[in-house]
């Protein structure tokens, strides 16, 4: 297992503590060092978000209806990604940030449009981008994406997850 | 649109700067003023707050525009015009290059006089601010959207461009003017030929449609020395006005030589009668060359070379300018609100002389003239004068306007503006500045509508103002409320530059329009990197491109080998943010040019030629995130010859250290 592949899984830990810590028992403490070399959620003074807010993100986007894959606005998503995250993001390795292959699974479709739409707030007060930050250093930046944008690069991130899984078999490590 | 500051916070604040100048007033007694309990107030914007109004000072002989909030008097810009400027690499990167080309080559200063606004029915609309090059003719509209500059054009048959760029109404034309008369068209002759072959001209310059700048026209006067200029608006919309002087057209010493008549002239120029003319094919075309640069929507700016200009000899176009006697030395020429009072300022004179533009008709009709001027009529100064203001002060220089009623002239030997109304010309009040007043500004001061609120003095002598600095001193401004009856001294603040005119509208005309990025998807530089997939080296015989992103923290690429001594390497940069306030700077070791400094979604180029084999490193220099520190590469630049092949760890390879980040 590469540093990397470590790294990913220590983060997915880490945000998976955080959403069961943040939906049923904020301010109780989680196990030091259960998430390895990152913060914990548990471990953030001051934490004030809902339980939606937990679930779905801090942003504009309360409810995304999700249809079969659209490969067309999958397309309009993926030239997006060209210009405006993959200085940051690849799919299989971090990079400056997370690994994406497989985000659409692990979070919700509003919670990922969230985090594209309003970076800024999501890593001060959400504890699982918190976490992420902590994580990998640089602040995520608005890259003055529409609410339609992100809508396609959430298809182009659902169709890599896809991608994904068919290329192993159908089974993915990513949880 | 003031945000919400606690209460109580700001009324401390105001205390305690009310108290501290209380205290100051109190310890400070002649030229300082006897300032009131009330100023602090007056002027203080809370941290946080925006200021009422945004204010456009020329550089002067720094050849750029800064803009200021009033009533603060804080700086909140230099936008580069005519000098190239190391801060931003205007002037420097090759997309701006081309902006300062002109028929004599690449000109890197000018001397910026006067400001001017858009206008749209007589009154500013914050589309663009014009403003001219006194040393080679040009002018330039920055646009105040991207508060950049976006066109210049150069004036040919020109010298010394001071009357300009004042603007009509509609921003239909913005004008220019020769101070300096000289051989037209431009030959090697004696100077001692002066009288028979220098010429002034006075040209029109169509100004509403950015990217189509023009000499519409041009007129051919007399070699005379023409010094400023309003256009007329109201009843007098379609004519111009420009003072001269050196009347005498002396060539030496104009200190005395053209210092002896007790009267010059304000040209009155008649622009839709000359529109007619050369819609009639009158007048000739001269063969001559001027540049016209222009930056589009690829943001790269280009320089072309205009041909020909239409010129119009007084004798081409009867009723185009007339003369209008004014005493002496006219320095400043300025319209009042209603259009039919045209004030001179009467530099060497003892009164402020004030035409009448209805008067001034019916002379015109009645052909009231006193004789010719290079067959030019010279109307009875009698016959067009309004009236004279006593008692002006002296050397009076500029006036303005505060939309109700009241003249505000600048006076440079004495030292104060003077305040007087018009119609009775009678004076009402009068301020010491200090020290030395040229211009004065009101918002929106030489239009149909005056936001008559607060006046500027934009002072030429400094002295004990301010913590003395070496022999080379800030020169002041000072802010004066105009709204009561009499003037009062609120603020001095410190100027870059030489500030000459002036301009202020509302913020709320402008501030909502601003632009805050470049749209990504909508750079169209040819050199652009739209995507870090894309970044990489290119070489092409002897010059290498280097396609780069920034984003935060990180270049793409950020490694390249294989460049050597003899090369020319440019660096196309791409800031990939989309974030409002997030630049990326670029500068590298050695490199014999200015930074770069990228604005979201721009590309911007820099040109090395590296001369000695070495490792180069290169680095952000605009403060950009938490990680600024990490943004950097390095060049490798090998000796000529050398077999290193040229390769730079772009897009697609993984640039991750092995052991990641965990450790």
């Amino acid at each position: 297992m590469t540093a990397s592949r470590k790294l990913l899984d220590s983060f997915i830990l880490l945000a998976v503590v955080a959403l069961v810590v943040g939906c049923g028992q904020a301010g109780e403490s989680a196990e030091p060092g259960a998430a390895g070399d990152g913060a914990t959620a548990a471990t953030i003074p001051g934490l004030d978000v809902t339980e939606d807010e937990l679930k779905y993100g801090i942003g504009p986007i309360r409810n995304v209806e999700l249809g079969p894959l659209d490969d067309a606005l999958a397309a309009r998503g993926e030239a997006l990604f060209k210009t405006k995250c993959m200085a940051c993001h690849r799919m299989d390795d971090r990079y400056v940030g997370p690994a994406l292959r497989g985000v659409t699974e692990r979070r919700t479709p509003e919670f990922v449009m969230n985090m594209m739409l309003n970076p800024g707030e999501m890593v001060r007060r959400h504890p699982v981008a918190r976490a992420m930050l902590a994580a990998h250093y640089t602040e995520m930046p608005a890259q003055n994406l529409t609410e339609e944008e992100a809508r396609a690069l959430l298809e182009y991130l659902r169709a890599q997850a896809a991608e994904g899984q068919a290329n192993r078999g159908g089974t993915t490590e990513n949880p | 649109m003031a945000r919400k500051i606690p209460r109580p916070f700001v009324l401390g604040l105001v205390a305690g700067a009310v108290t501290a100048v209380f205290a100051y007033a109190c310890r400070t007694t002649g030229p300082k003023g006897a300032l009131d309990g009330d100023i602090a107030s007056r002027v203080y914007v809370a941290p946080g707050e925006y200021d009422e109004f945004y204010a456009f000072l020329s550089g002067g002989f720094s050849g750029q525009v800064t803009v200021y909030g009033l009533p603060s008097g804080r700086l909140l810009k230099v936008v580069p015009v005519f000098s190239q400027h190391a801060e931003n690499g205007w002037g420097y990167s090759e997309e701006t290059k081309p902006m300062l080309e002109t028929s004599f080559g690449f000109v890197p200063w000018d001397d910026a006089h006067h400001p001017q606004l858009s206008k749209t029915n007589g009154v500013p609309d914050g589309r663009w601010l014009f403003i001219n090059a006194n040393n080679t003719p040009r002018v330039a509209r920055i646009s105040l959207e991207t508060f950049e500059t976006e066109e210049i054009i150069e004036i040919p048959q020109s010298a010394g461009n001071h009357a300009s760029p004042f603007v009509t109404p509609n921003s239909e034309y913005v004008v220019a003017s020769t101070r300096f008369s000289v051989p037209v068209p431009q030959r090697d002759i004696s100077i001692a030929d002066y009288k028979a072959a220098f010429k002034g001209t006075i040209s029109f310059i169509r100004a509403n449609a950015p990217g189509e700048m023009d000499i519409a026209f041009q007129l051919v006067v007399p070699g005379y020395n023409y010094d400023l200029a309003h256009a007329g608006k109201g009843p007098s919309y379609g004519w111009a006005f420009f003072t001269t002087y050196n009347t005498e057209q002396a060539n030496t010493l104009l200190e005395i030589n053209a210092s002896q008549r007790d009267k010059d002239f304000v040209a009155a120029v008649n622009w839709r009668r000359a529109e007619e003319c050369v819609a009639q094919g009158r007048g000739r075309d001269v063969p001559v060359t001027y540049a016209h640069n222009y930056m589009d929507e690829t943001r790269v700016a280009r320089s072309e070379r205009k041909q020909g200009v239409r010129v119009l000899e007084p004798a081409d176009c009867e009723g185009m300018i007339y003369y209008l006697p004014t005493p002496k030395s006219p320095h400043g020429v300025d319209v009042d609100p209603s259009g039919e009072y045209i004030v001179a300022g009467g530099k060497l004179a003892t009164v402020i002389p004030v035409h009448s533009f209805s008067k001034m008709l019916a002379a015109i009709e009645a052909k009231d003239f006193e004789g010719e001027a290079d067959g030019i009529p010279v109307l009875r100064y009698d016959a067009v004068l309004a009236g004279e203001v006593q008692n002006p002060g002296l050397g009076p220089l500029h006036t303005e306007f505060d939309g109700r009623g009241y003249a505000y002239t600048s006076a440079f030997i004495s030292s104060e503006i003077v305040k007087w109304k018009l119609g009775t010309w009678e004076v009402v009040d009068r301020i010491p500045t200090y020290y030395s007043i040229g211009h004065l500004m009101i918002p929106g001061g030489d239009s149909e509508k005056p936001w008559g609120k607060y006046v500027i003095a934009l002072n030429k002598i400094t002295k004990d103002r301010y913590l003395p600095t070496g022999p080379e001193l800030v020169h002041a401004a000072q802010l004066i409320d105009i709204s009561g009856e009499r003037m009062k001294l609120l603020l001095d603040f410190p100027t870059l530059g030489e500030p000459h005119y002036a301009q202020a509208l509302p913020a709320d005309l402008i501030k909502d329009k601003v632009v805050r990025i470049y749209d990504i998807q909508g750079n169209r530089n040819p050199y652009a990197t739209l995507s870090e997939a894309d970044a990489r080296v290119e070489r092409r015989g002897g010059t290498v491109h280097v396609y780069m992103t920034a984003i935060r923290s990180h270049f793409a690429p950020d490694i390249i080998e294989g460049i050597r001594v003899g090369d020319t390497v440019k660096f196309h940069v791409t800031n990939l943010e989309q974030d409002w306030d997030v630049p990326h700077g670029f500068a590298a070791m050695g490199v014999q040019n200015a930074e770069l400094l990228i604005m979201p979604g721009e590309t911007k180029t820099l040109t090395w030629v590296p001369k000695q084999p070495g490792v180069y490193p290169f680095y952000c220099t605009d403060f950009c995130s938490a990680l600024h520190q990490e943004m950097q590469g390095y060049v490798r630049v090998s000796p000529a010859g050398a077999n290193v092949v040229l390769t730079s760890n772009g897009a697609g390879q993984s640039r991750v250290l092995a052991s990641g980040g965990g450790r």
